[in-house]
Formats: structure tokens, sequence, C-alpha cells
């Protein structure tokens, strides 16, 4: 089990910033949901934690120790948005589970590769398929199941449904769930969904230009909002009723 | 894929590709043409060999006879049997030739992502300068450089290949080091040299083989070339393009010697030539489509559902719409439906329910083989069946915007050109709509940007881009296909927002294609709900919660979390998974995953029909709806 803290992080792009002054905490074996409006830079703060985007001050901190610029396998795996440009299109799923893997023997591999993806729900004779076999609720089980098998104490989720047939989501949301409470590993679930977010999180931090303007219990902040843009975005949660008659 | 969504068309492997291709005439006059050149390299000096060195000073520049078919040179040698035997040295330094500047391209090309930062834009700009370098300048250059002589004409060719080698592999290398799959590579660790072999150079080896072909063929030529200039092969070993400067002198004497050589080597380029499009074909998978009349036999079949109210002032009017493949898989089962003029309307469904191929049928955009029967698709009274060309008046929009832009032309080129083409406008009046229309979906500094190619923009400005380019004319219908899917859920709103826009504001219909209900709610009125390639309702969006009649579309709209649900409790699931195009298809087929399933439902299909006003479902056991009496008794027919 590991939290994950962050502190300060900024990140700018030439003279823009992304994100600024960041502090965060996710305690361990715990789901923080992460929501914003449009480019408000959560998807930026999810990478610039593993290192995709450039953090230019403040720190990353894991089970109290600094990331750094460490290389190899980090505590901190990220599932993408699109499973579909997660996967290498020429590279089985076997294998792309096995890159997660520490190495080891050829048997034992295969082993936990079939460990890894029977616990995603994925039968493991599935393992030899490239990814244009699978749908894309598959797909984004195998992407879990590869971020998993290297074993991180973080998990960092970046709108991991938002590509998903609705059919799909909820089975991929409840085996998040799951293996989130079996497992026990820290998770920072990004979301532009507050009912995705609701359902899964225990702490809920909202994201302004940049900034993070409200954090605390998912029950608390969803009933009584203290920042505007809480409000706004508890507004305009995604709905399936018709949202302007007059169109 | 790039990302023509072909659901149910499954990619093989390059190399089953390869050998389907190889198996049509082209891949087979191709493979031909490498077997006689390969076995003319390997015997032609074991046989000729003798003949073509043998020196007769009783036969010194003779013509064409029997005893020397192309006569002889001023050493009294065979032509003929030269030319033969000068394959082999051709092909072999054609060939290393090509191995070097292949390899020499891959690692300079691939050295960019394994360098850092630093060391890695010093060898792009590098390799950029080399090639704005004149290429000939540059063999002529090296040839210099490496010394005269087969071996320093073979790397001085060899080199030269290299930068636009080089420029291809990084360009391409560069897409793929930034997508989603290396990033995750990276994270857990992977290694640079272990990414470059994993994943860059298995994504990038059809490309690179076709770039290669098309390199040898320019080798040879340069080659001969070289050696024509006397700065290539020196005798007493001699090629292609050695022989042709020996008799090129003696051309008005004995013509046929001194194009023979020349001959060679426009055969064997061709050879190279057509690998190369046997590579080409294999890698690509857009072939024409056939557009057809249903056999009489399946209309008869094919139970005809209500026509909708509104046939006769519709823009689109299609009925019994099937797409299917030669191997019997039908992805679209006998679609109907009709657009206003004006309306929006949402189609969804899950993944490979046939959505996309609907579309695709109705803009005559289905991907070889498939192949599209209906009995009626007409557009503004126009019938598609005889003639599929809609011009501007439709506007198409993918999930992956890249697969409607060229990566190599400006944007502002590739709108304007819509318009010269299609309306007929002057170049000027053409650029000026151009940047218009770019304005019009809020792109900012439109004329700037107009001057930008597509990889300069956004992936949200990409899309906007592919709009406005449906904008260049006055499109009466738009279908976008997932156009928010690909992106940012962050950039999903505004594309939305642009779209509803777009509607409003030139009065043209919408078909919005999602599989994601709350996108469709947002910008239809109406929604049709696709399953196994057949539509199972149709229904105002407002009835879509709490007034869905089709037990499938109140399972999608009960898995939708709210912010209602219960947090202990698990997410509202549908069990299963929809039938492939293949499989079986009797009665229902949403009955396997169907709470209300019935005998009558596993036996019997239920037909889309009408009720209330407008509003049609497909299902024995419809939820809240009462049916028309005259549909039921069809079923008690059946079942006897
Ligand atoms: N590589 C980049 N260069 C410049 N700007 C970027 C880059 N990546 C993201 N941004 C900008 O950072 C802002 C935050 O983006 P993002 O992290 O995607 O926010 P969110 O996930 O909340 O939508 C956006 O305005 C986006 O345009
Ligand atoms: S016809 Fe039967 S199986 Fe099909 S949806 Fe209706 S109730 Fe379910
Ligand atoms: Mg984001």
């Amino acid at each position: 089990m590991s939290s994950l803290e962050l502190r300060g992080i900024t990140v700018r792009y030439g003279r823009f910033t992304a994100v600024e002054n960041v502090d965060l905490l996710v305690p361990e074996g715990t789901v923080t949901g992460l929501v914003g409006g449009s480019g408000s830079g959560k998807s930026t703060l999810g990478k610039a934690v593993v290192g995709l985007a450039p953090i230019t001050a403040g720190q990353v901190l894991v089970d109290g120790g600094d990331l750094g610029r460490r290389r190899g396998r980090g505590p901190v795996q990220l599932v993408f948005q699109n499973p579909y440009a997660s996967l290498d299109p020429r590279m089985t799923v076997g294998a792309a589970v096995a890159e997660a893997l520490p190495r080891t023997g050829r048997a034992a591999r295969s082993t936990e590769v079939a460990r890894y993806l029977e616990l995603v729900g994925i039968d493991p004779s599935r393992a030899v398929l490239t990814p244009d076999a699978l749908s894309g609720g598959q797909r984004q089980r195998v992407a879990l199941a590869r971020a998993l098998a290297a074993r991180p104490g973080v998990l960092i989720a970046d709108e991991i449904t938002s590509a998903l047939d609705v059919s799909v989501q909820g089975a991929v949301l409840n085996l998040l769930r799951e293996l989130q409470r079996e497992l026990g590993f820290a998770m920072l679930f990004i979301s532009h969904n507050l009912a995705v977010v609701r359902y899964l999180s225990d702490q809920v931090a909202v994201m302004d230009e940049g900034r993070l303007v409200e954090c605390g219990p998912t029950d608390r902040v969803l009933r009584q909002p203290e920042h505007a843009t809480t409000r706004t975005l508890l507004a305009c949660v995604p709905t399936i009723s018709p949202a302007e008659e007059a169109s | 894929m790039p990302h023509l969504p072909s659901p149910s068309v499954p990619s093989s492997s390059l190399l089953h590709r390869l050998r389907r291709t190889l198996r049509t005439p082209l891949g087979v006059t191709a493979l031909t043409a490498c077997i006689v050149l390969a076995v003319v390299a390997v015997l032609g000096p074991m046989l000729f060999g003798a003949e073509a060195d043998r020196v007769d000073t009783n036969a010194i520049d003779q013509g064409s006879s029997m005893a020397h078919l192309l006569g002889t040179d001023d050493l009294g040698r065979d032509i003929a049997a030269r030319v033969v035997v000068a394959t082999r040295l051709s092909l072999e330094l054609t060939l290393q030739a090509t191995v070097i500047g292949v390899v020499g391209g891959l690692l300079l090309g691939v050295a960019p992502t394994v360098l850092g930062r630093r060391l890695g834009r010093l060898v792009t700009a590098t390799v950029g300068v080399l090639v704005a370098f004149p290429g000939l300048l540059f063999v002529l250059f090296l040839a210099t450089v490496f010394g005269v002589g087969s071996t320093g004409a073979m790397f001085a060719i060899g080199v030269a290949t290299v930068p636009s080698m080089a420029r291809l592999v990084q360009n391409m290398t560069a897409s793929i080091a930034g997508s989603d799959y290396v990033a995750a590579a990276r994270i857990l660790g992977v290694g640079r040299f272990r990414l470059v072999s994993r994943h860059l150079l298995p994504n990038i080896a059809e490309p690179s083989a076709l770039f290669a072909t098309q390199a040898a063929a320019g080798i040879l030529l340069s080659f001969s070339g070289l050696s024509f200039l006397g700065l290539g092969v020196q005798a007493p070993q001699y090629d292609w393009g050695r022989l042709l400067n020996e008799q090129l002198n003696g051309i008005y004497v004995n013509p046929v010697a001194a194009l023979a050589p020349g001959v060679a080597v426009v055969l064997t380029g061709l050879t190279f030539g057509l690998v190369g499009e046997v590579f080409a074909k294999a890698s690509g998978r857009r072939a024409p489509l056939s557009r057809q009349q249903p056999p009489s036999e399946q209309s008869a079949m094919a139970p005809a559902p209500l026509p909708d109210e509104s046939a006769e002032g519709a823009l689109v009017q299609v009925h019994d719409l099937r797409v299917g493949f030669p191997d019997g898989r039908e992805a679209v089962r006998g679609v109907s439906l009709t657009i206003g003029h004006g309306e929006a309307l949402g189609l969804v469904g899950e993944s490979g329910s046939g959505k996309s191929l609907t579309a695709l049928a109705l803009a005559d955009l289905v991907p070889h083989p498939g192949r599209v029967q209906a009995a009626e698709i007409t557009f503004d009274g126009h019938d598609l069946r005889s003639d599929p060309h809609l011009g501007t008046t439709l506007a198409m929009v993918f999930q992956d915007p890249m697969a409607s832009l060229n990566p190599a032309l400006r944007v502002g080129r590739q709108l304007s050109e819509v318009a010269e083409v299609h309306l007929g406008s002057t170049r000027a009046q053409a650029r000026a709509r151009a940047v218009d229309r770019l304005s019009a979906v809020r792109i900012p500094s439109a004329a700037r940007r107009a001057r930008q190619r597509p990889h300069e923009y956004s992936g949200g400005m990409r899309q906007r881009a592919v709009i406005a380019m449906g904008l260049m004319g006055e499109p009466k219908l738009v279908i976008a296909d997932e156009p928010t899917t690909a992106l940012d859920v962050t950039v999903q709103q505004q594309v939305l927002d642009l779209l509803a826009e777009v509607r409003t504001e030139t009065g043209a219909a919408l078909l919005l294609i999602s599989h994601d209900l709350a996108v469709v709610a947002q910008v239809c009125e109406r929604v049709l709900v696709m399953y196994a390639g057949r539509i199972v309702e149709d229904l105002p969006v407002a009835e879509l919660v709490g007034g869905a009649a089709h037990p499938y579309t109140r399972a999608l709209v009960g898995a939708i979390p709210t912010m209602t649900t219960d947090p202990n409790t698990e997410l509202a699931t549908i069990p299963g998974r929809p039938p492939e195009p293949g499989d079986a298809d009797q009665g229902c087929s949403f009955a396997p995953r169907c709470a209300l399933a019935t005998d009558r439902c596993r036996s019997t299909r239920p037909e889309l029909v009408g009720f209330d006003t407008g509003r049609r479902v497909a299902c024995w056991h419809p939820v809240g709806a009462v049916l028309p009496l005259d549909v039921r008794p069809v079923d008690a027919e059946a079942a006897s």
C-alpha cells in the first residue's frame, strides 16, 4: 500500500501554465476523484505524476519518498483514456502485459500474464491475440491488467471509461472498484463525469484553470460545494435528458 | 487504422495480406518477374560467362547475326551474353547500396528517439539539411569522396539514399513515439532500445519496406548512371551502365547493342516497382466497392417495416439497407430510416452494431470487400443506387480527423480544393472561403492557421477543420460518426456545440453516431437504437429516460451511473455480449441478454413496427407500449 502526495506541482508549456502549485494527498488505499472543466489541467497533472509532462516546480512523493527522476518501472502507473491508442497494434495482448512484469523465466512469465488477464476477466487463451481482435472494453481491461502487472502502489486512471460503450463502462468501473478494494492501491481517478467520480471516490478534488480549487470528502463536496467551479460542474453533470429544449 | 472504422473487417497480419496479394494478377506478375531476375542473375554468369569474356578478333564490332544475337563489341565479345552476365553485378550492387541506404536511414531515423533531446535535434537538423541537397550532386560528391570503382559507387549511392529514408523514418517514429502505447511503455520503465525494437520498428516495417523497393529502383538507375559516366564499375568488370557506355559509340552502327542494357535496366526497375506495388496493396485496405440492387428473393423475404409517415418530404429515405461481406457475414441487416430536412437524428448502439457501416453506406464509402444492398436509398429525391455522387451536399465527419485530412497539404489548400473542384470557384475565391469557413468553426487566427499543415493542429482543431471542409459547400446532411470519441473529453463539448451550431446556421440535417447516449441526447431530437445490425427502437430523445419501450434501450439507459446511484451497490451492466455478424440469427438477437425473453422471442424475430406517433420498436414484449393489433397475428402464424 502506498500514498501519493503532490507538493506545489507546477507544469508550464512555454509561457502557458497548465498546472499551478497543486498540493494534493491521496491517502493509501483510497480513491481520490479529480474533476474539472475543459482544459483545467487534470490530465496534465496526472501525466506529470508519471513523468509524461514536464514538472517546472514541486515534488511528487510516494510513501513520503521523492519520486524524482528515477528510472525503471515506477510505483505509479497510468491507464489512458483511449484503449484504441494505448495498446501497440503489433504486439500481442500477452506480450503487452508481460512488458510490465519483472524479468523472470519464460514459464513464470506466462503464468503471471495469465493471472493478470484472469484478474481483469480476460480469458488467458486470448493472450496470443493482437488488440484488433478485441473490443474496446476488452482492450481497456488489458490496459488495466498491464498497469496492475507492474504492481503499482498508486494507479492513475485518466478518463478510462469515456471511450467505452455504456454497456461495458459499468463493467469496467465495477471491476476497477473491486480490484482497488482487493489490492488496496491508492487511486487518482480523473473524470469529467461527476456521477462516475461520485460512485468510486472517497475524496473529490476540483480543478479550474490549472489550480486546485476545492478538495474534501466526496459527500461533503457534492452536497455542500464551496467553490463556484464545483457548483457549475454539479449543474452540468452529463445527463441523457435533453439539455436544451430550444435548439 | 488509421482509422476508418470498419467494425466487421478484421485486419490480418502483413504476411497474411502479402500472401493474399501475391495471388492477384499483380502479385503473380511481380513474383514471376522476381524469379526470372533471380534465375538470370544466378545462372547467367555460369552459363554465359565464358562466352561473354571470349575475345574473338575475327568478329569485331559485328551487327546482329545468328551467332551473335545482339552483335559483338570492339573485342569481338558477344553482347547478348554480356548483358545477361551483367545482371548479377548490377543487381548485387543495387541491393548492397539499398541495404546501406535502408539500414543507415533506419539508424539515423530512429536516433532522435534513442538519443537525448539535444543530440536528437542535431540529427534531425542534419538530416533536414541533407535532404534539401540536390540528389545528383550529392551522389557525385560522394562518388569523388569514396573513390572511383564499384565499391566506392556503391557506398556513394547507398549513403546518398540515407537522408530521404531517414526523414521518412523520423516522421513515422515521431508519430509513434508520441502515441499512448509508447508512453505506457515508458511508464513501465521499458528502456530506449527495447522501445525501438519492440514498438517502433514493428510499426514502421510496412512503409519502410515499400520505401526500400522504390529506393532500389532509383538506386539501379543511379548506378547505371555512374557506371555510364565512368565513375562506377571499372573494366574488366561490367554492369549494365558500363555496357551502355561501351556500346554508345556504336549506336548508329548497331543500335540494339546500345539499347539492350538500357532495356535491362528499365525492366529490372519495373520489377522493383511491381514489388513495391504489391507491398502497397498489401498494406492498404482501400478498394473499390460494389453497390447492388438486392436480389429479388431477398427483398421478398424482407418484411416491409412500416414506412414512416414523413416519407414524402424526407431528405433521406432508406429502406431495407444491408451491408454484407463475401464470407456471408451481414453487419447491417435490413435498416430502414428516414431523416427529415434539418432534423438532428442520433444513432446509438454498442461498438460493432453496424452504426458506422450504415453511415458509410449512405455516403457510398463502405470499405472493400463490403457489399451494399438496399431496396431504396434516396437523398433529396435522388436515387443513390444509380448515382452515388453527392458532391458537397453531404458532409462527413469521422472519429479520426486524419482520415479526412492529407498530412502533406496545408489545411487551407485542402479546404479550397473542395470549392475549386466541386463548386468551380476561382483560386482566390476558394482561398477566401476556406479562411472564412475556418473562422466559422472558430479556429483562431484562421488566415494564419490555413497556411499550416494538419500536424500543427491539435486533435480538436483538426476535427473543426474537417467540419469546416464539410461547410465549404452547402451540405444538406452532415454525418458525424463518433466525432468526439478520439478527442480529449475537454474538447468533446466544444465540437458538439459546434455541430449543433452548424445545424442551426445552415439548416442542414445531422446524423450523429455515438456509443455515448449522453452525447446524442445533447444534440439530437430523435434517436435510433441499433443492435446487431438492426434498428430496434426509434424514439424521441425526451423519452429515453423512463419512456423507452425496448428492453435493450432501457438496459443501456440503466447502465449509466447517475448522481443518485448507490455507491455501495454494483453498477447495472448488460450481461453477455452482442452477437457477431456471423452468428446464427434466429429470433430476437437480444434474447440471450434479455430479462424478458420468452420462447417466442427465441424462435421468431420481432419486426420494427410503429406505434404512437412516429415511434417504432422491434420487440415482442415492449415496456409500456401499445402496439397496433394488426401486427400481432404475424407471430402467431410464424410460431405455428
Ligand atoms: N503539450 C502541450 N503543449 C501546450 N499546451 C498543452 C499541452 N498539453 C496540454 N496543454 C494545455 O494544458 C491545458 C490543460 O490540459 P489538460 O491537462 O488536458 O486538462 P483537462 O484534462 O482538465 O482537460 C489545456 O489548455 C491544454 O491545451
Ligand atoms: S423480443 Fe423478447 S428477447 Fe427481444 S427484446 Fe423483446 S422481450 Fe427481449
Ligand atoms: Mg483531460
